[in-house]
């Protein structure tokens, strides 16, 4: 019986010829990652040996720079664990710090074929890198750390055949809003994406939609690979590797077929993004506070063309807040060069340093009581940005900032309407 | 055999909502005192150690934080879901949660209702009813973490991390 290309890694990490659906399988971690949040004193383990110190990656992101004493004490017992054990891949604040998922993407840290853990649910990113990445917790991400290995329940999986090409004005987070609204959450069920379409989406693109599998409760999010991708991974990770592709005799537990050409912009209500997406149109008028561009799922470069593009020579309406936070200070620093933060700042947005901040209520931009935002970051669970009478809708970066300039949600399209499919 | 009280939840329960981020970089204790905040305020008072929860589909989806942690701090015996996020199920095994995803659960229990969990006989009972249900099987060594206090006593034992200071 052929496997789906989530089963062929984890066979091969497993050092078994197969595995299939229902199973557990024990496999060999190929990278394990830490985040600053790992190190608090309440969530923290003193570990007193680490398998293989080139495995592990430790980056400080959620609260980074520190936002209270608390968080700094957990800065520094993560620079304390990074000496102890000699681990080299070690992102503090500064040059190449940024958020976990969008550093490893950066640095091509989740190689094809391989198996990645983090503790963070949005670990799936990794997945467009065609790597077996999952989010795992930190008991689990200890236990991987110091014994490298780790195991998994092996899910069925449904495969997205993708066709067409996106739309100006369109982008890779209207893809995941319509498959949330379309086909709901897929839990305990791998996604694997492929077909010609998947090969017009960059890799930023397919970055933000492995990202958001997380929201559809998807267990591996695993993109094929294509020279796109293998020159990107080539180009930033020396280390060799082997991409897995799936067997043409692969069982899948759906295959879906879905047209990029056919998306239009969506905009998730509140609390939820499961079955909860509606055309912008229906909430156009709604006023807003505050607007958010950021996250591991869109701080990305493609995210900041976007918003730049709409925002470029106007100024963000009286009484609302844009905040705009790249994935990683190398997205900064492409984005100073390319005059996007500028234009930016020009028009009124605050440009924060690379944080996962304000998607998780953690810091710089947090809601107060009965605010109303548009987001493109992860989730708009109630509560998730800050006082839970605070009312999040979730949209693409062009949505939000169209929507920041007219101080209500409004659609983006006239931004777009001159440029070529 | 273990018998408990059951509060009811609904479908996609977030760990959001499990420890809220304003507590995240507080005491255990702090942590567990917020659970259900925001859509059940006061039910940590109301509820007692023992209790037991059951839910819809797709238990503790979102967020990796450490929310079965909570639960099984405040004294949450066992929790019946008709479906458990994959990250939720793990933490459960890791931090001695008894999770059990059991299809028809929303259905068969009510709030206030007493549930019978028997670990040999594999089945739930609701004491009212009579109505008895088999969870889905978890494999032996899951179920084993889960019962004794997770993954961390199994790691100090081994070397691999240092018992916790007190």
């Amino acid at each position: 019986m052929g496997m789906t290309i989530a089963e062929k890694i984890l066979a091969k990490a497993g050092g078994v010829k197969t595995v299939s659906p229902g199973e557990i399988a024990v496999v060999t971690v190929g990278t394990a990652v830490f985040l600053d949040m790992n190190f608090l004193p309440e969530s923290w383990r003193e570990v007193l040996k680490v398998a293989d110190p080139d495995k592990v990656v430790v980056v400080l992101d959620h609260l980074a720079p520190a936002n209270e004493p608390q968080t700094a004490s957990a800065h520094r017992r993560a620079r304390e664990f990074v000496r102890r054990f000699g681990i080299k891949r070690f992102h503090d604040i500064g040059y190449d710090q940024g958020i976990s998922h969008v550093v490893v993407a950066d640095n091509a840290y989740a190689l094809p074929g391989t198996v990645l853990v983090n503790p963070d649910s949005h670990t799936c990113g990794g997945g467009a890198f065609n790597c077996a990445a999952r989010g795992v917790g930190l008991p689990e991400t200890l236990f991987a750390v110091t014994t490298g290995r780790t195991w998994f329940r092996v899910g069925e999986t449904v495969r997205y055949e993708l066709s067409g090409k996106l739309k100006p004005g369109v982008s890779a987070k209207d893809v995941f809003l319509t498959m949330a609204g379309r086909f709901g959450a897929h839990v305990n069920q791998n996604i694997e994406y492929g077909g010609a379409g998947m090969r017009t989406l960059s890799i930023n693109a397919r970055r933000t939609l492995a990202i958001m599998g997380a929201e559809l409760s998807a267990e591996f999010v695993i993109f094929e690979p294509d020279e796109t991708l293998l020159t990107y991974v080539r180009e930033r990770n020396k280390a060799p590797f082997e991409p897995a592709l799936p067997d043409p005799d692969a069982r899948y537990k759906e295959t879906r077929a879905l047209d990029l050409g056919a998306i239009e912009p969506l905009v998730a209500l509140p609390d939820s993004v499961i079955q909860n997406s509606v055309p912008v149109g229906e909430v156009a008028g709604q006023k807003i506070d505050q607007a958010f561009i950021g996250s591991c799922a869109n701080g990305t470069l493609d995210d900041f063309a976007a918003a730049a593009k709409v925002v470029k020579g106007k100024r963000v309406a009286k009484g609302v807040r844009l905040i705009v936070t790249p994935g990683s200070q190398s997205i900064y620093r492409a984005a100073l060069k390319a005059g996007y933060v500028e234009t930016l700042v020009e028009a009124g947005a605050v440009v924060t340093a690379a944080t996962c901040g304000a998607c998780f209520g953690g810091h710089m931009g947090v809601l107060g009581a009965d605010e109303v935002c548009i987001t493109a970051s992860t989730r708009n669970f109630k509560g998730r940005m800050g006082d839970p009478s605070a009312r999040i809708f979730m949209a693409s970066p062009a949505t939000v900032a169209a929507s920041a300039l007219a101080g209500e949600i409004v659609s983006a399209a006239n931004y777009f309407a001159g440029d070529l499919a | 055999m273990i018998e408990a009280k059951l509060w009811k939840f609904g479908d996609d329960i977030n760990t959001d909502l499990m420890l809220p981020a304003s507590v995240q970089a507080r005491s255990e204790a702090e942590q567990a005192r917020a659970v259900f905040l925001a859509n059940r305020p006061g039910w940590v008072d109301e509820m007692k150690p023992g209790d037991a929860i059951v839910a819809g589909r797709n238990f503790g989806m979102g967020s990796n934080r450490p929310a079965a942690r909570s639960l099984r701090n405040i004294g949450v015996s066992f929790l019946l879901a008709e479906s458990i996020n994959g990250l939720f199920f793990r933490n459960s095994v890791n931090y001695g949660l008894l999770a059990l995803e059991c299809p028809g659960c929303a259905e068969a229990f009510a709030e206030g209702d007493r549930a019978a969990f028997d670990p040999e006989a594999w089945r739930v009972t609701n004491l009212r009813s009579g109505a008895a249900l088999a969870p889905l099987p978890i494999p032996e060594r899951l179920l084993a973490l889960m019962r004794a206090g997770g993954i961390y006593p199994v790691m100090e034992k081994e070397g691999l991390i240092a018992p916790k200071a007190r």
